[in-house]
């Protein structure tokens, strides 16, 4: 049934129709009739943030954290390029996101107008789709094939452009149920014979491992599941790139820690030596391969990813298998069970001594000091203190993002968010506002460092004015750390412009924002300091001193390959500025 | 079913560029005829780092709102099928075939060339013309402007010979292909 309104009034239509409870917006010129009719209405709950980056990530972080579309609504020009971030970031890590901006009126377009910006132009190679609604018959179809294709397949985020006029101007509205995509249909259900031959090579395997992504989480929680019921029922050892962590549980015996650049040793030589690998929802980036001629020399590699462009893109595959994780890990377990293969023991239980072995290194061994809070001890007694609780994390990036990952522990999936593919300092406050907003009742913490938290620190005021009671436990280095170690590591430790010379105080920065501040730098004293954070009610910034010139180990030294690795307790300075050759000087 | 573990591994690493030998690949490519189509297909090829040789692009069934883009492109193998899958991956894009991977294709392009002089060279320049049957569509006296309509190779041919006998301009259509026999696609 076709109902005539406005177009603003469609966009709100659109959103209740969709089952979109909050919106993460910032208002403007090009929106006003948008905001209108917000305010006319109660289904949908706009959040006010501060400055458009800070709705991309929010709206991020909502996603990540649940599963659903997150909405983002922002004006013309300005508001517009501010969201670029954000979109480039979802569309690295195939975070689903439907963002609406403003534009001037039609006949204004092209002519350097107010505020004016080519929006499609500019985020035509940073979304999965864009539109710029010229019509305002046009405006329903768009809204719901938005929705569709943000989640549809490898999820990512579309750009809405609406002219004002358009917003004005009155049409007719049609459900989101009319409506079929012509073009866009991905592939979900596997071809049998891909999961067949996958289960025939995993059955003849000697030295497996699986090597699982954000494929995993993308693909729904009951991905999660069958991953967990195929790693036990083959009994393989498991490991997973930072954006798939809580895919599977990290307190499991057959899980090694995350793998890659910093990821474990255990982890990184099981790949390296493997003879078959199963690769589910992961996309063999750089970060995870080291050195690409001298990946996985001897294996044998299986892939699962819905984007068949991920499939062979940088590591050549044996059997590649274009499906949904869910729906092919199902053909799997049942193809697995009615075959209940005889699988070669004896040489599971030598590939298992093996990573015994690699395991017994202890890779993220460090030296802890009864003086100085070294940013590790910190991380493992943030995980200590809450683990037990209904707890999300997420994180800005450098250092303490890799901490996080290697000694924070997840059993869950949709409970770590991180900026993976991008890199976003900035990224970590306002992605925990948006999943405490999804979440009021848990424990939402943004792992932060001194530099990255001032990205976005002006969201601080959007967790206050919707009772948000995030907390930003910030391990405080005075150092862009992981760019400091970078340059220790590359350039003689000649430390340009990595050192954060005047920092505010951050107890007073929480409190001026109406925060509760925090500060703990003894070793003896945190465990105390962090019940306290979490027994507060509002929102906390503790800011955790940290030792100012820990290197982040494991490390995969840039251009060396996984059986390479530098580990943390027995490198000197002088191995540290002697790791890296020149030809991988110029990889990043 | 063939035993996996006993074929050889194709698993170590040969990427994009390495080894591999490069070829030029004829694709043809069907969209919805939308505002900023091409712009994607085009920003796709700069961002990463494609190349285009020919592009040619046209409405060709108006009712159905669709275009065809035709692109000549070179790359090693590997990276034609990511050309291929990074253009399935565009939202507007029905479907693309390779159409020299499905044997010769038929390419035609169509070019305008102009040439200037007089005395012998120009009595020569309008006998080669007859030769490569390309029509005067324009003349002075001390100019001819030729059509000619052909394979690129053929083009290529009569614009040399042209280079040598006082062509001053060139402007080509670019490559417009269809898949040979009865399918369509
Ligand atoms: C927006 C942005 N700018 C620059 C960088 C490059 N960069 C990566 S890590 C880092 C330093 C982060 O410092 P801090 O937040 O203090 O974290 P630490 O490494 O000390 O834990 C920088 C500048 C980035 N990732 N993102």
């Amino acid at each position: 049934m076709a109902r005539t309104m406005t177009g603003a009034e469609m966009v709100l239509a659109a959103l209740a129709d969709h089952g979109v409870e909050h919106i993460f917006g910032y208002p403007g010129g090009a929106v006003l009739p948008i905001y209108d009719e917000l305010f006319q209405q109660e289904k949908v709950k706009h959040i006010l943030v501060r400055q458009e980056g800070g709705a991309l990530h929010a709206a991020e972080g909502y996603a990540r954290s649940t599963g659903k579309v997150g909405v983002a609504l922002v004006t013309s020009g300005p508001g517009a390029t501010n969201a670029v971030t954000g979109l480039t970031d979802a569309l690295m890590d195939s975070i689903p996101l439907v963002c609406i901006t403003g534009q001037v009126p039609t006949h204004l377009i092209g002519n350097d107008a107010f505020q004016e910006c080519d929006t499609v132009g500019i985020t035509r190679p940073c979304t999965k789709h864009n539109w710029l609604v010229k019509s305002v018959d046009d405006l329903a179809r768009i809204l719901h094939e938005a929705f569709y294709i943000a989640k549809a397949g490898r999820p990512g985020p579309v750009v809405i452009d609406i002219p004002k006029d358009v917003q004005f101007a009155t049409g007719n509205y049609v459900g989101p149920s009319n409506i079929a995509h012509k073009t866009y249909k991905p592939r979900v259900k596997p071809e049998q014979m891909g999961v067949r031959e996958a289960v025939e090579l995993m059955a003849t395997a000697k030295r497996p491992i699986f090597y699982t992504g954000g494929g995993v989480i993308n693909s729904g929680p009951k991905a999660s599941q069958l991953l967990r019921e195929l790693v036990r029922l083959t009994g393989f050892p498991i490991t997973s790139t930072l954006m798939g962590l809580g895919a599977y549980p990290a307190s499991d015996k057959q899980w090694l820690g995350m793998l890659g650049m910093h990821g474990t040793y255990e982890a990184n030589m099981t790949m390296h030596d493997c003879d078959v690998m199963v690769a589910v929802g992961a996309r063999f980036d750089d970060r995870i391969t080291g050195r690409l001629d001298a990946f996985s020399p001897g294996s044998r590699k299986i892939q699962i990813d819905i984007d068949p462009s991920s499939i062979n893109k940088n590591v050549k595959v044996d059997i590649p298998i274009v499906g949904d994780v869910a729906y092919t890990l199902e053909d799997m377990l049942r193809i697995w069970k009615s075959k209940a293969p005889q699988l070669d023991k004896a040489a599971h239980k030598a590939w298992w001594k093996q990573i015994d072995q690699w395991r017994a290194r202890k890779s993220l061994s460090y030296k802890n000091s009864n003086d100085v809070i070294m940013p590790q001890y910190a991380i493992q007694r943030l995980f200590e203190l809450t683990k037990d609780r209904d707890s999300y994390i997420t994180t800005e990036v450098g250092q303490h993002q890799m901490w996080a990952a290697q000694f924070y522990h997840f059993d869950e999936p949709n409970r770590w968010m991180t900026s993976g593919g991008l890199g976003t300092m900035g990224y970590g406050l306002p992605a925990a506002i948006g999943a405490q907003l999804a979440h009021p009742k848990s424990l939402v913490i943004d792992i932060a460092g001194d530099a990255s938290i001032l990205m976005n620190i002006q969201e601080a005021s959007t967790a206050v004015q919707y009772d948000l009671p995030v907390k930003v436990f910030i391990l405080n280095n005075q150092y862009m750390g992981m760019v400091r170690q970078w340059q220790q590591l590359l350039h003689g430790n000649r430390l340009s412009h990595s050192y954060t010379e005047s920092l505010p105080d951050f107890v007073k920065l929480a409190e001026a924002y109406g925060w509760t501040g925090m500060q703990c730098d003894h070793p003896a004293d945190l465990d105390d300091a962090i019940r306290a954070m979490i027994d507060t009610k509002g929102p906390v910034i503790f800011d955790c001193r940290v030792a100012n010139l820990a290197n982040c180990f494991p490390m995969i030294p840039s251009g060396k390959a996984h059986n390479e690795m530098l580990l943390g307790e027995d490198v000197s300075d002088e191995d540290v500025g002697n790791a890296i050759s020149e030809e991988g000087k110029v990889l990043v | 079913m063939t035993n996996m573990s006993k074929l050889p591994s194709k698993s170590h690493y040969v990427g994009p560029g390495a080894a591999q030998a490069v070829v030029s690949r004829t694709l043809s490519i069907i969209v919805d005829n939308e505002p900023g189509v091409l712009a994607r297909v085009i920003g796709l090829f700069s961002g990463r780092g494609y190349n285009i040789d020919s592009l040619t692009v046209t409405e060709t069934e108006h009712e159905k709102h669709l275009s065809r883009i035709t692109i000549v492109t070179l790359g090693t193998p590997d990276v034609i099928v990511q050309i291929k899958h990074q253009l399935e991956r565009l939202v507007p894009v029905h479907r693309v075939r390779d159409l020299t991977a499905e044997g010769v294709a038929l390419e035609r392009e169509l070019a305008l060339v102009k040439v200037v002089g007089k005395g012998d060279k120009r009595i020569e320049a309008l006998r080669i013309a007859e030769i490569f049957r390309a029509k005067v569509v324009d003349t002075s006296t001390e100019h001819f402007v030729f059509e000619i309509t052909g394979k690129p190779s053929k083009l290529e041919e009569f614009i040399q010979i042209m280079t040598e006998l006082g062509l001053v301009e060139v402007s080509r259509t670019g490559i417009a292909a269809i898949g040979r026999g009865p399918a369509s696609s």
